[in-house]
């Protein structure tokens, strides 16, 4: 791939990005969440069309001009995402060759469709009947199903995009194991991780992308990588004035959560957050740093009314008083407030207006015994928007219409409006440009300011770093580390999320 | 989709006069329409809350007319208990039956339209049973006079001596009831708009404001000359009025009534924002029950007579003005007032056909092609406004 650029409406996803791989090898791409990676395979695979990009993607030799998946998948390059993609409720086989159907003029051949899946099954070590379904197996197994699903498509170049997430250290290690394997027979893969010990462990080469450029190629046979150079490649910029400053004026502890439990609301006995404490100070901002899938949201939502998660146990203080959020209602009378992660998923209401988006989580405030008082209404929504510096015709435009900046501004607003003295921010500048990211930290600071407390749940760690007071780091569940935010640097935080990793997997080797 | 209204309407004015038929505007033609589709306007106004939740559509609602109709017959011409206890009666199982729904669909989360079409053919079997498969007819009198009357009403015997005095005292009474209501709708608006003024918000132009006045006035009063010419008031006019405007005000004014919004826009959010979507959901079903029982006993009073086929197909016309008024199939959008306007379109529709003399196997087919039209148009004039 060479010189590939790619701009999203406000952001430049990919500048001027070149990787080569060679036939036969595994090449690890590595980065923090949002650098790239994800794009830079996308527009591999042809999910970005030609067009849509700049730049030349040569694949032996030839340049290609990929319109969609089918095109890139007849030259054997095959993409498989971290969402796996499979019909939980058709069979093994059914699902590898969906859309590849085995047999002819309309008619599937189902003694070739199974026989055929129960032989690529035994190549990547699964023992299930291909007429077992997809439901009935673990995700671990369902993405060996992928990938002989990517063989069935006489695959040369296989894209693996976070493929062991989800997957616990043993069904990882037969993962990459049999990556090794496949290399052997000449296959080549492109492997995106965030887990160094798995790039080390299995990769030839490693790309390092930060802030859509390349920053570093390291190739095992002539240079000699540690996690540790790998790591000071992907965080290593330096933080200048990308941060608006605030002197800090740090009041008592104001909410304190000990002993937090929560169970995953579908597999019971997995604890997505496992005795968390945290203490928040007025005047604070407390960022939780850790990676994707970490238990920061779980945990954040499990907390305001309960919105997540099961037999969730554990003790809420509020300056000093145990407090019980059973509802959301009463979470938000408390003065919490929780600014998702996901502002279309389940933040705004998209086919609202800007209005009454911002009154929507205290209705109480513009009505009088339930009846909506309008002019209020509107008032306060011209306030806010002009108090976030929200691009917009009137506030009466449909919030579907606004660009991300812009949602989120709303979004920030519509909690503010819910007068929070903790306000918890989750990801709030995940795919925004940097002005609008600037804003947002100086509501943070202004926030503070006000005497209020802001808990700062981010997986960018230069903004972790920039705008925290104090930081805890979360990883599988657990609270592993807790620094204040001027010694904090993210090496530190990685070395601590990797080595409590090792911790685990240690653990797993005793048992 | 007013306009659209206007235009069918102003059509089979042209189609009835070219084929000298009379006129869609007669004025006993224009209290035939009101008394044919209040019933529709009832349903619709409560299956528009439940498809403001996200699509949700409630199919039982036709069942429920019968059921609850068969009991108002049984109750108040078979056991000939006091008129307004059994009213009262009808009122709470029909409460009860939405509750039945509600509590499956809101606390139990199985799909509305599952619990609904259980809820279809459960209520009509048991419409059946009640009545062990036969009609009760007629009603008394006095219950009829609670839902077919008109105000003001002049007795027969002045009908009988003095015709053109019983006329001129029905068109005096009832231009004056529609003056009335003009100066206090003037008045009210003046009111508000001073109000705002004095504390400095915003107000539409002048111009405009007037205009709307003069236009909703202009409507009530031709249709108050129309009705005056006839019978003068249908009591059920002021029922579905009542009812129209307490839920319009419901929706749009109060905070229970976004929550409706609010839970079909965006479910996750809502719920995020502290509302109790449960709770939403079970009002919205319980009171589509409710409001079913009144179209109920409404009906029975328009047929004279309790029948277990009473309501067939109700439930899809209710469904279908609402979508005729704009409501969105995915939830979220949509308003009382639409939902109404479609029930009249969907009304007109079927008077007009009538009047022509169509065929009704003819009327079917033309009435299910200007659905899709009428929503079509609809969706064609939204994406019109949305690109400019």
């Amino acid at each position: 791939m060479k010189h590939i650029t790619k701009t999203f409406p406000g952001v430049k996803a990919l500048d001027d990005v070149s990787i080569e791989v060679q036939e036969g090898e595994i090449h690890a791409l590595v980065g923090e969440n949002g650098a790239g990676k994800s794009t830079l395979m996308n527009v591999l695979s042809g999910i970005y069309p030609f067009g849509t990009y700049s730049g030349d993607i040569v694949f032996n030799g030839n340049v290609c001009k990929f319109q969609n998946i089918k095109d890139s998948e007849k030259l054997g390059i095959v993409i498989i995402h971290q969402e796996l993609a499979l019909v939980p409720l058709l069979t093994i086989g059914e699902n590898m060759f969906l859309g590849n159907e085995r047999g002819n003029k309309g008619k599937i051949n189902w003694a070739e469709t199974f026989g055929k899946a129960d032989e690529l099954l035994k190549m990547v070590g699964l023992k299930e009947s291909s007429h077992t379904l997809i439901k009935d197996i673990g995700v671990g197994k369902q993405q060996l199903v992928e990938i002989a699903k990517a063989l069935g498509k006489n695959v040369k170049l296989l894209i693996l995009d976070e493929p062991t997430a989800s997957l616990n250290d043993t069904e990882a290690k037969h993962l990459l194991d049999l990556l090794l394997q496949f290399k052997k027979k000449g296959m080549t893969s492109i492997l995106i991780s965030h887990k160094l010990n798995e790039v080390s462990y299995v990769a030839d080469k490693i790309t390092v992308i930060r802030d859509g450029s390349v920053i570093q190629s390291l190739d095992k046979s002539k240079d000699s990588f540690t996690e540790d150079t790998i790591i000071s490649a992907m965080v290593g910029r330096n933080l200048t004035d990308r941060f608006p400053k605030r002197v800090p004026h740090i009041g008592d502890v104001c909410f304190e959560v000990k002993d937090w439990c929560v169970d995953h609301p579908v597999f019971e006995g997995i604890k997505v957050c496992d005795h968390v404490n945290l203490k928040v100070r007025k005047g604070e901002v407390v960022g939780i740093s850790g990676l994707m899938g970490a238990g920061r949201t779980e945990l954040a939502m499990s907390i305001f009314g309960h919105s997540y998660g099961s037999d969730i146990r554990g003790h809420v203080y509020l300056d000093g008083q145990e407090v019980h959020f059973p509802t959301v209602k009463s979470a938000i009378r408390h003065g919490l407030a929780y600014v998702t992660e996901d502002r279309k998923g389940n933040g705004l209401i998209l086919s609202e207006s800007i209005c009454r988006n911002t009154s929507s989580a205290k209705p109480e405030k513009i009505s009088h015994h339930s009846i909506i008082n309008f002019d209020k209404e509107r008032e306060v929504a011209k306030q806010y928007v002009k108090e976030m510096h929200t691009k917009c015709a009137t506030i009466d435009e449909d919030v579907v219409n606004l660009s991300g900046g812009n949602m989120q501004k709303v979004l920030l607003g519509k909690w503010l409006f819910a007068d929070p003295d903790i306000l918890i921010l989750d990801e709030p500048t995940r795919g925004i440009d940097v002005g609008a990211k600037y804003e947002i930290y100086c509501i943070i600071n202004r926030m503070v300011e006000e005497g209020k407390s802001v808990i700062f749940i981010s997986s960018e760690m230069p903004e972790i770093l920039g705008m925290s007071d104090r930081i805890y780091v979360m990883n599988a569940g657990k609270m592993i580390a807790e620094m204040p935010g001027r010694d904090a640097t993210q090496e530190k935080i990685m070395a601590c999320i990797i080595n409590s990793d090792k911790g685990v997997q240690a653990a797993a080797a005793e048992a | 989709m007013f306009i659209a209204l206007i235009v069918v309407m102003l059509l089979f004015q042209v189609l009835i006069v070219a084929t000298d038929n009379g006129s869609l505007f007669a004025p006993s033609n224009i209290t035939n329409i009101i008394n044919q589709n209040a019933y529709v306007v009832i349903l619709a106004t409560g299956m528009l809350l439940c498809i403001l939740t996200g699509g949700n559509i409630d199919l039982s609602v036709g069942s429920i007319v019968a059921f609850v109709g068969a009991i108002a017959g049984t109750l108040i011409a078979n056991l000939h208990w006091n008129i307004y206890a059994a009213i009262l009666v009808c009122l709470l199982v029909g409460i009860l039956i939405g509750a039945w729904h509600g509590m499956w669909i809101a606390f139990v989360h199985i799909p509305p339209f599952i619990v609904t079409l259980a809820g279809m053919l459960l209520w009509r079997g048991a419409a059946l049973i009640v009545l062990n498969g036969l009609t009760i007819s007629p009603m008394p009198d006095k219950y009829l006079s609670l839902f077919t009357s008109y105000l003001p009403s002049v007795s027969y015997q002045m009908l009988n001596d003095n015709p053109d005095k019983a006329m001129a005292l029905t068109f005096t009474v009832t231009m004056i009831v529609a003056v009335v209501c003009c100066i206090v709708l003037v008045i009210s608006e003046f009111l508000q708009r001073g109000a705002k003024r004095r504390k400095g918000y915003e107000t539409t132009a002048l111009g405009l404001f007037i205009a709307r006045l003069v236009l909703f006035c202009a409507v009530i009063l031709v249709v108050a000359s129309l009705l005056g010419r006839d019978k003068g008031i249908p009591v059920i006019l002021i029922i579905v009025a009542v009812i129209v405007a307490v839920y319009a005000y419901y929706t749009q004014n109060t905070v229970p009534g976004r929550y409706l919004y609010a839970l079909g826009g965006n479910a996750k959010a809502a719920q995020l924002s502290g509302v109790n979507t449960d709770h939403v959901m079970f009002f919205a079903y319980t009171n589509m029950g409710f409001l079913s029982a009144v179209a109920a006993l409404a009906c029975v009073a328009r047929f004279n007579s309790a029948a277990p086929t009473a309501g067939t197909n109700y439930e899809m016309d209710a469904i279908g003005s609402c979508f005729i008024g704009g409501a969105s199939a995915y939830g979220g959008t949509g308003t009382v007032g639409g939902a109404v306007i479609g029930a009249i379109f969907m009304g007109v529709l079927n008077n007009g056909m009538s009047i022509l003399g169509v065929d009704s196997n003819w009327q079917k087919a033309v009435k299910g092609l200007v659905l899709l039209l009428a929503v079509l148009f609809d969706v064609m004039s939204k994406k019109r406004k949305s690109s400019k």
